[in-house]
């Protein structure tokens, strides 16, 4: 009994959760077409997200791209598949390692400075200040950070998967003696349109995962320092476990939309 | 101002009820301010006057009763509907509540721009204007991280005023303040009132700055409305909640 009225309440607080979510994301929308636009803050915004995030998501890009590489070689080159190389990267890293590595790491940098800006004007009542001033705080703190995202998450990922491909090709080719030219015959005859499509569809709603999810542990953050805290610490663990879950169902979705393989 | 000849209500609440976290903070609290006075609300600490004060813009809803705004019932309005109301409303917070990411003068400007101002000429002159107003000229480029307590008041107060409210709501203006600021900003509040006629309501649990500035002084006491009446009414009480307010008397043995 006592089992099951945990679970239940566990349940409660997750619907009531995702609500709350949705809430947001709805007020969000009606303030991108009702309320006033603040393009100052958007490309602020743009250039917090989009811009400074770029040397963590190379970074990660460039080492999955290589490490993912090298552990295929080994395992392709017994098979005579070396060329094979070349696509499994390329495929893998537009359709899966690229945008959730890239959103893992814009969660983690990202998601946690915007819940801790928004959870400390909130404990701070500087949020409350706003609604006195007739600003609505969406409209000023969210709407620039969800579109500032819409703009930066595809090509942070973009970014992520191009350097990623480009580090791999270079271990490939230069270090572990792959033909070059087979290589990018090969990768690109396996790589379509319908990958890159899926990568950066992917991209952009992770994207709009992290703001709604940080945006709302920011704005019900309580109880002073602890509390931004807190908010901070559950912005990133929650937006990085959507991600993931979030993911596995995208992929399931959009493989009806652009199946792989030719 | 005699019961007779008293102006328009500018903000009427009635019966109004709030609990938070399970405690009952208003059971009923109801009061009428009228155009172009002071009232002053007295109360204990933690006793709901900062929670009363935040109903009557909007920032609260509360769980009964009504909140009445120049004859508009604000009580269920949504979060864009309010925005109107907000215009014609000022507030200053308990501790100022500045945006830490701007300067005195984007502090101080920020409601010019929010409504569309864009004539940076006109708003550097206002922003001078209001901030001579609270005696910090020239405090312009500072941050509000290296100002003092009673600076941050006076830029959030230059902040509030900078559109001409009409009615303006003040959460402890004089709190943490040295004697001195503190009867400045009294000052400033009664010039507001006198010159431009501004509504005001000061939470407040400093008797003197009450005596100074009150034309009707309300008693928030166990969640109700205890006492509404004049200063000289206020003196003359020999109401035993009273006078341990005014006189700040404990009852508890050394």
């Amino acid at each position: 009994m006592a089992l099951a009225r945990y679970v239940g309440e566990i349940l409660l607080s997750f619907t009531r959760y995702l609500g709350d979510l949705s809430l947001l994301a709805v007020e969000t929308i009606r303030g991108v077409f009702q309320g006033k636009i603040h393009w100052r803050l958007v490309t602020r915004q743009i250039y917090e997200i989009g811009y400074r995030s770029q040397l963590v998501v190379l970074i990660t890009g460039a080492f999955t791209g290589a490490v993912f590489a090298t552990q295929t070689f080994f395992q392709f080159s017994r098979l005579q598949m070396d060329t094979a190389v070349g696509p499994v990267v390329s495929v893998s890293m537009f359709r899966e390692l690229g945008p959730v590595l890239c959103g893992l790491m814009v969660a983690g940098r990202v998601g946690a400075s915007m819940s801790a800006e928004l959870g400390t004007m909130k404990v701070t009542e500087q949020i409350d200040a706003l609604r006195a001033l007739a600003v609505h705080p969406i409209d000023y703190l969210v709407v620039p950070r969800f579109l500032a995202m819409l703009v930066s998450m595809p090509l942070l990922v973009a970014e992520c998967i191009g350097i990623g491909i480009f580090a791999a090709y270079l271990l490939t080719t230069k270090v572990l003696g792959v033909s070059e030219a087979y290589y990018l015959h090969n990768m690109l005859y396996f790589t379509g349109g319908r990958d890159v499509a899926m990568g950066l569809i992917k991209g952009m709603v992770f994207g709009v995962v992290i703001v709604f999810v940080s945006c709302h542990q920011g704005l019900n953050a309580r109880e002073g320092a602890v509390g931004v805290g807190r908010a901070t610490t559950e912005a990133v663990v929650i937006g990085s476990l959507f991600i993931l879950v979030v993911n596995f169902f995208l992929t399931m979705t959009l493989n009806i939309f652009f199946p792989a393989g030719k | 101002m005699t019961e007779h000849a008293r102006p328009r209500e500018v903000i009427a609440v009635d019966n109004l009820v709030q609990t938070l976290g399970g405690q009952e903070i208003l059971r009923g609290f109801s009061l009428k301010v009228y155009e172009g006075e002071t009232l002053v609300l007295l109360g204990r600490s933690g006793g709901g006057k900062s929670v009363f004060l935040r109903h009557l813009i909007g920032l609260m809803q509360p769980v009964g009763g009504t909140i009445t705004v120049d004859g508009l019932n604000i009580t269920d309005l949504k979060e864009r509907d309010l925005a109107k109301v907000r215009r014609c409303m000022g507030m200053l917070f308990q501790n100022g509540a500045l945006f830490d990411s701007m300067t005195v003068a984007d502090n101080v400007a920020f409601p010019l721009r929010e409504r569309g101002e864009t004539d940076e000429g006109l708003i550097a002159g206002k922003v001078d204007k209001a901030l001579q107003m609270v005696n910090l000229h020239g405090q312009q480029q500072k941050m509000p991280v290296n100002l003092s307590g009673g600076m941050r008041k006076r830029v959030a107060l230059a902040r509030a005023l900078i559109n001409e409210p009409r009615c303006m709501l003040y959460d402890e203006p004089t709190a943490g303040l040295d004697p001195i600021v503190a009867d400045s900003i009294d000052v400033l509040i009664r010039r507001l009132q006198r010159r431009l006629g501004v509504t005001s309501i000061v939470v407040t649990h400093d008797m003197k700055s009450a005596f100074a500035i009150a034309d009707h002084v309300a008693l928030l006491h166990e969640g109700r409305c205890y006492f509404y009446g004049t200063c000289d009414q206020l003196r003359a009480s020999t109401d035993p909640v009273i006078r341990d307010f005014v006189e700040g008397r404990s009852h508890e043995e050394p």
